[in-house]
């Protein structure tokens, strides 16, 4: 399913949800107040110092012990690959966290964009979960459990950015991969993660988020010209963590230019909020599945493992 | 005269010499080793000689640190007549570990507008060299100046020979 398929997919549900509330209760459980934990991490990321060298992904590819690549990191032949009959440039998968893609406008000289989750604010992953898989900590990642998902795919449809993807490793042990922006190897620890520490450019900058705020807008202001004058990630979608500063408006670099600004939740908890018997229903329903996933799967081990869902939260995968 | 004292007055006569030339241009180092990155490649022997008489000026690559004046449009309005620093090396102002939380809460402390979000020192080397190898037709590929170290190799997975559209599920 492209992006925007999946988009539509949504806006569609919303759609539904919405036609059938015969008034009175649109927006009465929107989200959109939480401003998040104040001196959580970013990273901000500057189009205009990328040079598609793509370490950033060999490093994630290190650091996240993911599966050796088909092509060398340093083989950029992979800009000219193109999906679903050239609509789609490469994305993220089980196998890659991050991928940088090139953008070649008109009369400008080649543009990359690197790839990976954004680390919304609000995230649509994780309202869209209906086993509480996932979860935003205080230093801004958003991070998953693995061990609890049930591989229902509702992150990969709500995810405005086309992140989550699965491992399929056996029928009922698809579970969500995705960047995780290393929480556990280092941001929890104070440390940036690989891609940023590896990046030759500094194109990618790390750092408070309110801090890389002012960096952004003072980055725009000191170079006229150099930049649109937009953050993009400030306010789009309720706010996200990783940001990005672009010498061409965002549509051109594959961004969606108008997101809005409400963050994903209040859509869907808007559309919850109409039929409440969803919400009583669908929990116990995934949990039935999951149990139902756990105990076909292992023999020996699974009651370890639905003991640990609690204790470990969103521990990597 | 005592061989001690033969020894004093040579050192003296040394010390004399050293002082006598430490101008700028005897304390310019001829070469300088970039070693930042050694376990991914090798470090990169810098000819600063050589550099040094293509630029025009010190200020190209040193700012405002030089006392040779600024081209910067930034440093200029401050730096217009500033004298030389005591310390030139561009890894006293542009740290190699730019986004550790020590230098993270340093530099939210800055107060000096312009010398905020100033860049490390990896990308301080590659915006310098880079800009001007493009103008100058210097090398500008990654290996061209930095020759990688076998573990660079493995980093880079050098060896992958998989087709470009094997697995994967786009
Ligand atoms: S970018 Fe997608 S996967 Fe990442 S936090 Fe936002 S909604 Fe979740
Ligand atoms: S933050 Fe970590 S997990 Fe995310 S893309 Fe960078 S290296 Fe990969
Ligand atoms: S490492 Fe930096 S310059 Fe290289 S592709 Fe990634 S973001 Fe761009």
């Amino acid at each position: 399913m492209s992006g925007i398929s999946r988009r539509k997919f949504l806006a569609a549900s919303v759609a539904v949800g919405a036609a059938t509330t015969l008034g009175g209760t649109k927006k009465a459980l929107a989200a959109g107040s939480f401003s998040g934990y104040p001196n959580s991490m970013g990273v901000l990321v500057d189009l205009t110092r990328c040079i598609g060298c793509r370490s950033c992904e060999a490093a994630c590819n290190k650091e996240q012990k993911l599966p050796d690549p088909n092509l060398p990191f340093d083989d950029m032949s992979v800009f000219d690959q193109t999906f679903h009959h050239g609509t789609q440039k490469r994305r993220t998968d089980e196998s890659a966290y991050t991928v940088v893609n090139r953008y070649t406008p008109e009369g400008s000289e080649p543009i990359y964009r690197k790839v990976q989750c954004n680390h919304c604010a609000e995230p649509a992953c994780l309202s869209s979960c209906f086993v509480n898989a996932y979860t935003k900590t205080k230093e801004g990642a958003v991070i998953y459990d693995g061990s609890v998902c049930v591989g229902c795919r509702n992150c990969m449809i709500a995810c405005p950015f086309n992140v989550p993807a699965y491992s399929y490793s056996s029928a009922f042990g698809a579970v969500v991969k995705k960047c995780i922006f290393c929480h556990e190897t280092r941001l929890k620890d104070g440390l940036p993660p690989a891609c940023v520490e590896i990046c030759p450019q500094e194109a990618l900058t790390f750092g408070k988020r309110k801090d890389l705020l002012k960096i952004g807008h003072q980055r725009i202001q000191t170079h006229p010209g150099r930049y649109i004058d937009r953050v993009y990630g400030e306010k789009e979608l309720g706010g996200t963590h990783w940001m990005y500063l672009s010498p061409i408006p965002v549509e051109e670099v594959g961004f969606d230019p108008r997101p809005g600004n409400e963050p994903i939740i209040s859509h869907v908890k808007e559309f919850l909020g109409v039929v409440p018997m969803v919400l009583a229903i669908w929990p116990a329903l995934f949990t039935g599945f999951h149990l139902l996933a756990k105990n076909q799967e292992g023999h020996g081990d699974h009651e370890h493992d639905t003991e640990h869902q609690h204790d470990e939260e969103g521990g990597q995968q | 005269m005592s061989a001690k004292q033969i020894l004093t007055t040579l050192m003296m006569v040394l010390a004399l010499i050293v002082v006598g030339s430490t101008t700028m241009a005897a304390d310019m180092p001829e070469q300088v080793s970039l070693d930042t990155m050694v376990e991914l490649f090798e470090a990169v022997e810098f000819d600063h000689d050589m550099h040094s008489e293509l630029g025009e000026d010190c200020s190209v690559c040193h700012h405002h640190t030089t006392g040779t004046g600024t081209t910067d449009d930034r440093c200029i309005s401050c730096h217009a007549n500033s004298d030389e620093l005591e310390t030139v090396a561009c890894i006293n102002c542009h740290v190699s570990d730019p986004f550790s939380s020590e230098h993270l809460s340093r530099e939210s402390q800055e107060i000096y507008q312009f010398h905020i979000d100033r860049p490390g020192l990896k990308a301080a080397y590659h915006w310098n060299c880079i800009g001007c190898h493009e103008e100058m037709d210097g090398p500008t590929g990654c290996e061209d100046c930095h020759a990688r170290t076998p573990e660079g190799d493995e980093f880079y997975h050098k060896d992958a020979t998989g087709s470009a559209d094997e697995g994967g599920h786009h």
